[in-house]
């Protein structure tokens, strides 16, 4: 036991005596919690709107108006030309043009039937497709109004009710997922990279010759990193909740003990690449890559599981920072108690220990 | 120049004595691009909705029916209760809970008009949003069926009136990419996104690792110009950006069978001079770092804040000023938006030399400083 101290202690002054890394590995999640937390929102806005009105009259006037003087969109101006317009949309100085058709009026007033184009940019196509909505539910409104036909027979009102976040707010969303990521990035690339680098100096054989068993000795490694990671989650919440308005709804115990089960499963997840590796070079880059793109395409931050297909949903079961956050946005937004998450819990536990396995299996090979 | 030479030749034999570097430069963008693709997709289709139908009619089963049959929506629980739906919702099973009031039947023969409730998990907001558009739509054809079907009970007058109604045909077009396809718009971000991870990492681990080893010392002694020494070790990685933009291109090609609409050189062009910025931004990041883990931690956090504050993942334009501020001096930004544009609007050289333009500056200002942060002592 007391060699287990010295040993713990021998870790601590490593790291505390290299004030640049600590400061490093502290500063970095404060940072990119507070400039993700405010910048990362899927809100459609900032809708640039041109028009081209051929023939303008009291209506098409009135709907640009009514375009106009919406929040969303930013209003560029008329055209002259289609063609002016089509040059201005592949430069990207566009987001949506509206095109009246000739003689809108009149035909509106004599056929009955007149024609607006709305010609969405849409190569991000859900920017895109949210753009023309939102143009069209305009047009629809005014057009409601100006006719006075808001006594249409068999009308079903819907009630909306959005639950959980009633503002709507992206923070609510990715907050859970940048701790994932910046707690998985850290935690995998501080671990493998501290143990590959003592294999690569050759001060790993030293610590082999000690009495202490190689279990206990990896498990005293990982502790100060353990202690590390925990305060960067405190300040990530305390950011989150302080400054980013993000609530905790549910128990703050359970939320720190999911958070120290997977801070021990990204140590762990390093560990494992430290013995899959031996040069430096090579586990940062392994890490790096393993741990940062998996969880932004896979874990759920950003692109829902559900919509993926079957294939791709299977494979995010073992990226470990789906059942974080999953579990996470179960705790910290929806306010849920152990009951709706103990499935993530077990997951996670699971894995730590599989890796932990092979993390063992793997080092033992090595020393033979 | 010819020591320039022998310095590259070492840089080369240096990066493939290690292994796993060119099995990464194959695989990796292969990976990347044979699977990601797929994952990608904010189109919302497999809402998971719960309807508690409390009126158990005739109009309430049909609109049950049209709500199930939707490609919007997948029926998950036909619960009795609201709180049993609710429980749904907060385990995860159920995204939406269509609430019909038991009145609905009664409501809609004696005075045409009815609601119900839509409760949506908003925890995505996106997604929520685009739901609860669904659920409208489905609703207000529901009741424009009804119209048809039963405005002939209707007293004459309104039924004329509502013959008449003019209509305004509101015609969407979804240029430059009219299938909404997502995996079109996030392939060119991809490319970039294997270029920053590339040509970004391996700079800023090899002068730090010159430095840990004690060889940097030795060139240090040696007559070579600082310019010299940068520009020998950056080449090297301007090959391998080159190699990995080249594999990407025909790769999306031979799986997605996307082709820039644009012109190829126009995205060889800008990929180079991005290729130039990020490994020099790499190379900064070596010569302040006194170790590996110091590197490797700060070429994270700064690559991260290239590729979520860069346009990729969420527009810029619904960022707040200052992150966009700090997106006028991402390159990351920069090439994505040409990618795209030059992959989806086909735009030409001209319409991205703006963008082009920015890039250069940023490649000038950020080698400048590659050189200028080299020190030649211990």
């Amino acid at each position: 036991m007391k060699q287990f101290v010295a040993f713990v202690n021998k870790e601590f002054l490593h790291i505390i005596r290299d004030n640049r890394t600590l400061l490093i590995i502290i500063g970095m999640p404060i940072v990119e919690i507070l400039l993700f937390g405010f910048a990362i929102n899927m809100e459609v806005q900032n809708i640039r709107v041109a028009f081209y009105d051929p023939s303008p009259d009291a209506f098409t006037t009135g709907i640009a108006e009514r375009i106009k003087q919406n929040s969303y969109f930013s209003y560029q101006g008329y055209m002259h030309s289609m063609e002016e317009m089509e040059e201005e949309l592949r430069k990207g100085e566009l987001d949506l043009a509206v095109v009246f058709q000739q003689n809108f009026r009149k035909d509106l007033v004599h056929s009955g039937n007149a024609a607006i184009q709305l010609l969405s940019n849409s190569s991000d196509p859900n920017r895109g497709s949210i753009t023309a909505t939102y143009a069209t539910a305009i047009i629809a409104g005014y057009q409601q109004e100006q006719m006075e036909l808001v006594n249409i027979p068999f009308q079903i009102q819907t009630e909306n009710r959005m639950i959980y976040n009633p503002q709507m707010k992206s923070a609510y969303m990715f907050v859970p997922g940048i701790m994932g990521l910046v707690l998985m990035i850290i935690c995998t690339i501080m671990t493998a990279v501290s143990i590959v680098r003592e294999k690569e100096r050759g001060t790993m054989e030293v610590l082999h010759a000690s009495p202490l068993k190689q279990g206990t000795m990896i498990f005293a490694k990982t502790i100060p990193y353990m202690v590390i990671s925990f305060i960067d989650f405190i300040i990530i919440l305390l950011l989150s909740y302080y400054v980013l308005d993000v609530p905790v709804g549910g128990n703050l115990l359970l939320l720190s003990l999911i958070a120290i089960i997977y801070i021990g499963l990204t140590l762990s997840y390093g560990l494992t690449v430290s013995t899959l590796v031996d040069k430096q070079v090579n586990a940062v880059i392994f890490s790096a890559i393993t741990s940062m793109i998996p969880v932004l395409m896979l874990s759920g931050m950003i692109f829902p599981v559900d919509n993926m297909p079957a294939v791709l949903k299977a494979l995010s079961s073992v990226v470990p920072a789906r059942w974080f956050i999953d579990a996470v946005r179960k705790v910290m937004i929806q306010g849920q108690g152990v009951i709706m998450v103990w499935k993530e819990i077990l997951i996670l536990i699971g894995m730590t220990v599989f890796l932990l396995t092979v993390t063992i299996a793997n080092s033992k090979k090595r020393l033979e | 120049m010819k020591t320039i030479k022998f310095l590259i030749e070492k840089e080369f034999k240096q990066m493939f004595r290690n292994s796993l570097i060119p099995r990464l430069i194959i695989l990796f963008p292969t990976m990347v691009l044979l699977v990601f693709p797929w994952a990608v997709s904010f189109e919302v289709n497999n809402i998971k909705i719960d309807i508690v139908d409390h009126s158990k009619s005739v109009y309430s089963k049909r609109l049950t029916d049209k709500v199930a049959a939707s490609k919007y929506f997948i029926l998950n629980d036909t619960p009795l209760d609201y709180n049993a739906a609710i429980y749904n919702m907060d385990n995860g099973e159920t995204d939406m809970i269509l609430e019909i009031p038991s009145s609905f039947d009664k409501e809609i023969v004696k005075s045409q008009t009815s609601s119900v409730g839509v409760s949506v998990n908003s925890v995505n907001g996106t997604q929520g949003l685009l739901g609860s558009n669904y659920i409208m739509q489905i609703v207000n054809d529901f009741s424009s069926d009804l119209r048809t079907e039963l405005v002939n009970t209707l007293p004459n007058q309104s039924h004329t009136s509502l013959m008449r109604m003019p209509k305004i045909d509101i015609i969407p077009h979804y240029k430059y990419n009219p299938g909404l396809d997502y995996k079109n718009f996030m392939i060119p971000g991809f490319m970039v996104l294997l270029l920053t991870i590339l040509c970004g990492i391996l700079p800023a681990l090899n002068i730090v690792m010159e430095k840990e080893n004690g060889t940097i010392n030795q060139i240090n002694v040696t007559p070579v110009s600082k310019a010299g020494f940068i520009l020998a070790k950056l080449i090297p990685y301007w090959v391998v950006g080159l190699v990995v933009m080249i594999i990407s291109v025909v790769l999306s090609y031979i799986l997605y069978g996307l082709w820039p609409a644009g012109s190829i050189i126009a995205i060889l062009f800008s990929a180079i001079v991005f290729i130039l910025s990020i490994s020099g931004f790499g190379i900064i990041i070596s010569n302040y770092s006194e170790t590996m883990q110091q590197a490797s931690f700060l070429v994270m956090f700064f690559i991260l804040i290239l590729i979520l504050l860069g346009g990729m993942f969420t527009p810029v334009s619904s960022m707040p000023t200052w992150a966009q501020t700090i997106a006028a001096v991402n390159p990351f930004n920069y090439l994505t938006k040409t990618f795209r544009m030059i992959y989806l609007n086909g735009s030409t050289l001209r319409d991205v030399s703006g963008n082009l333009f920015a890039l250069v500056i940023i490649a000038l200002v950020l080698n400048g400083w590659a050189v200028f942060s080299y020190r030649k002592r211990g």
